[in-house]
């Protein structure tokens, strides 16, 4: 086992933070064993991979967390089948590094590069391509759980509630030590994306709604600072991969080397300034500049998989622009035909003059059986808020009523700040979570400051 | 837990009947709040300052009778507060006690309840609850002072001398909790009108006990360590602290 000992962990958000006792298990065995013994323990335990989630989910405050980035190993692949085994502590970066010079991608990746697979299943994340594709629970083929009582082997078939308690669970059903995931074949390591800009919400919600079926890959990205007749104006960019044929004819030179894969990060944020950067003013700025940089429509543009799927990922530590005060995401779904409460909360935030950088909007298709899974049928809407903000926690609270009054749910991988009483209404099969959550382990071991804040092992 | 606005769901509230204090508490009722313990001297008072939280929707109120001045009173605190609450997200130091400036009546006995109240008392208290929290990994403490305690003056010395302790040594603990995990929150009030001024004239810049309520939450949520009432007081006092002794002296009030 290496390093361990007390330290201070928050989320990418940056608030709250909490110490904890950090163990980080050299092999899938050592974290096993410091499962086995959680009994034992006095206080909580819980697995971290990447600390990629916003807010408090994989922070256990007293307790002991289990940092598993140092599991990340691949443990099998089988061509044929595209499955691939691998310890939870790798990263989807790791992953990619593996199988795109393979011919292979991963079936659903995050904004970001830099999370584990551990940490993907927990949060059961979702990519561009949700509306086709589903959520990463879908791929997942099997998982292998250190409980309090030894390990167990998870499948989704037959009874599989523990499977499904597991995929979304946020880490409160036991520490996953490796999984075996579905990959999806790719010819290249390039997409092929079309733009279009969005002159308001309507234009853009209706844009998407008409041909996403026709694209792999999804999503638009709304300047909530924009108010009046373009409010809610945003940038469509929807994408497949590109074949052989399709490399061949735009970039005949990259055609000799179709699955190269090496991503970069160009720059990276040294420190936390004592203050913030993103003011009201600044994003405004921005946002125009970047409206209008957009074509009004291009098709059939080559992008790298780095630049299409991941493009924060070229700054590093980009969160602490923020400085100490830190930001939370906000991240809510409501089902289609809800489409007015994308359009009050874009319109209460522009109102407000509060600057959300980061506004990504996207249509999400079937649910998984996971319970506590956060995509659902309908539109969801992701906004980076500085914490900052005098009185931002009303106005969120102001927003969750809404969403949860209209059938939708707020994301718990984003979440610091939701009120508990709204967790049952958001997520109408939490009982049917805790029974199985409760059936591996019984003496809830696993907790988190989310799931002690939220309440979620217990009524 | 405390959440990522700084809104706790548990808190300790050190001088249990406070103005101040409750109007603190009943502010973050309307947040996050659930669960609360008053501790003060007075068990007939807690009742009714009880009573007042639950009105504004604090879900389990408990009571615990304890004089700051007694540690062993306070050691009974640290674990019926733990029993209690669970974890301990907020402290609220609330007791103070304005008393007297008068030589003539300034016995020992005075002078020494005066700094139990709002020096050695709150301290001690603090520094119990500062290790329980850092070793659950998490906590915020919020320190009432006042701007009486940064320039201390004839008028009110006995107290003044005493919230100069408390805030030095608030100021100092927010230090040796760095990377625990637990938060100071220091409050420098001016005149506030509660019973404790009462009859008093109230002097420039007074305040509410609902402005100094908004100005901690507005702290807390921006996770800032030392808060004036109102902000203003805080460039004032800067200057007043540079102004020679010979001069202090001869200003009004
Ligand atoms: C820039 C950015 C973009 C993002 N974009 C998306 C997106 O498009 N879609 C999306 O769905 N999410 C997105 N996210 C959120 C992110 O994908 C999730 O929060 C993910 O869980 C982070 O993984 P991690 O390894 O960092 O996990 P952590 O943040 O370390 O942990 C998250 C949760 O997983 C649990 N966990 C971690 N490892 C294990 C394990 N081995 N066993 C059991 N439980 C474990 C933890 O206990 C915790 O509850 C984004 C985040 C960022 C910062
Ligand atoms: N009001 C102002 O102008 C002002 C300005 C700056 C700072 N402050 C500070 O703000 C805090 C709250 O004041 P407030 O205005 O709300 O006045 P308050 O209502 O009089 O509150 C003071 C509290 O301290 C308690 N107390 C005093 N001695 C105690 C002891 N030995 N043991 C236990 N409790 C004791 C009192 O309880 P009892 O009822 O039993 O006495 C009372 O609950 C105090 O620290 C005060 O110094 C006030």
């Amino acid at each position: 086992m290496s390093a361990s000992g007390r330290r201070l962990l928050a989320g990418w958000g940056g608030r709250p933070a909490s110490s904890a006792e950090v163990v980080c298990p050299a092999t899938t065995g050592e974290a096993a064993a410091v499962v086995a013994r959680a009994a034992d323990e006095q206080g909580p335990v819980l697995a971290r991979g990447l600390g990629r989630s916003y807010g408090d989910a994989a922070s256990s405050a007293g307790g002991t967390v289990l940092d598993l980035t140092g599991l990340d190993q691949v443990l099998g692949f089988d061509e044929s089948s595209g499955l691939l085994r691998a310890e939870a502590g790798i990263s989807v970066e790791g992953l990619l590094r593996f199988s795109v010079p393979r011919g292979f991608f991963v079936p659903v990746t995050p904004g970001t590069r830099q999370v584990t697979l551990g940490g993907a299943i927990a949060a059961d994340v979702h990519g561009k391509n949700h509306h086709l594709d589903g959520s990463l629970g879908a791929w997942v083929r099997s998982i292998r759980l250190a409980t309090p009582a030894g390990e167990r082997l998870l499948a989704p078939a037959g009874e599989g509630a523990g499977f499904w308690a597991t995929v979304g669970g946020m880490g409160l059903t036991g520490v996953v030590l490796d999984a075996t995931l579905e990959l999806v074949p790719i010819e290249t390591s390039y997409m092929l994306v079309d733009t279009e800009r969005g002159a308001d919400l309507d234009e853009c919600m209706s844009l998407m709604s008409e041909r996403d079926e026709e694209y792999r890959y999804s999503v638009a990205w709304i300047d909530c600072l924009k108010g009046g007749s373009g409010l809610g104006r945003g940038v469509l960019t929807r994408a497949n991969h590109a074949g052989l044929a399709d490399l061949r004819a735009a970039a005949p030179r990259r055609a000799g080397a179709p699955l190269s894969f090496s991503p970069r990060q160009v720059a990276r944020v040294p420190v936390t300034p004592p203050f913030r950067l993103p003011s009201a003013l600044a994003v405004t700025a921005f946002n125009e500049v970047w409206f209008r940089k957009a074509p009004r429509r291009r098709t059939g543009e080559l992008q790298s998989l780095g630049a299409y799927f991941h493009p924060l990922d070229g700054v590093g530590s980009w969160n602490r622009l923020y400085g100490p005060a830190g930001f939370t995401q906000y991240q809510f779904v409501v089902p289609f035909g809800a489409e007015a409460v994308v359009r009050e909360v874009v319109e209460a935030l522009g109102a407000r003059g509060v600057p959300s950088l980061l506004a990504v909007l996207k249509r999400f298709g079937a649910a998984d059986p996971a319970p506590l899974s956060f995509p659902a049928p309908g539109w969801t809407l992701a906004l980076d808020l500085p914490l900052s903000v005098p009185g931002l926690g009303e106005l969120l609270d102001g927003f969750d009523e809404l969403v949860a009054s209209h059938g939708g749910r707020v994301y718990f991988a984003k979440d610091g700040r939701l009120r508990p009483e709204l967790v049952s209404e958001m997520y109408p099969r939490l009982e049917d979570w805790r029974r199985a959550c409760d059936d591996l382990d019984p003496a809830r071991v696993f907790q988190s400051d989310l799931s002690r804040r939220l309440h979620l092992r217990k009524a | 837990m405390i959440d990522a606005t700084g809104m706790p769901q548990s808190a300790v509230l050190l001088g249990g009947t406070s103005e101040i204090g409750l109007e603190v508490l009943g502010a973050l009722a309307s947040r996050r709040l659930e669960r609360v313990v008053l501790a003060g001297r007075d068990p007939a008072a807690l009742g009714p300052a009880g009573e007042r939280l639950e009105r504004a929707g604090v879900r389990e109120i408990h009571l615990v009778s304890c004089d700051v001045g007694r540690s062993d009173d306070l050691e009974r605190l640290l674990g019926e507060a733990e029993t209690a609450l669970g974890s301990v997200d907020l402290l609220v130091v609330a007791t103070g006690l304005l008393g007297t400036a008068e030589l003539d009546r300034l016995t020992p006995a005075v002078v020494q309840e005066m700094f139990a109240a709002n020096a050695s008392g709150p301290a001690a208290a603090t520094a119990g609850f500062a290790q329980r929290m850092a070793s659950q990994g998490y906590g915020r403490i919020v320190v009432l002072s006042s701007v009486a305690g940064l320039r201390v003056r004839r008028a009110n010395f006995v107290y003044g001398a005493g919230k100069a302790a408390l805030d030095g040594f608030a100021l100092g603990l927010a230090d040796a909790l760095a990377g625990t995990g637990v938060g100071v929150t220091i409050v420098r009030p001016g005149f506030v009108r509660t019973r404790m001024t009462a009859g008093m004239k109230p002097a420039p810049l007074s305040s509410e006990p609902a402005d100094v309520a908004r100005a901690v939450l507005g702290a807390l949520e921006a996770d800032r360590g030392v808060v004036y009432v109102p902000p203003a007081l805080g460039p004032a006092f800067l200057l007043l602290r540079l102004l020679p002794r010979s001069v202090f002296r001869r200003l009004p009030g």
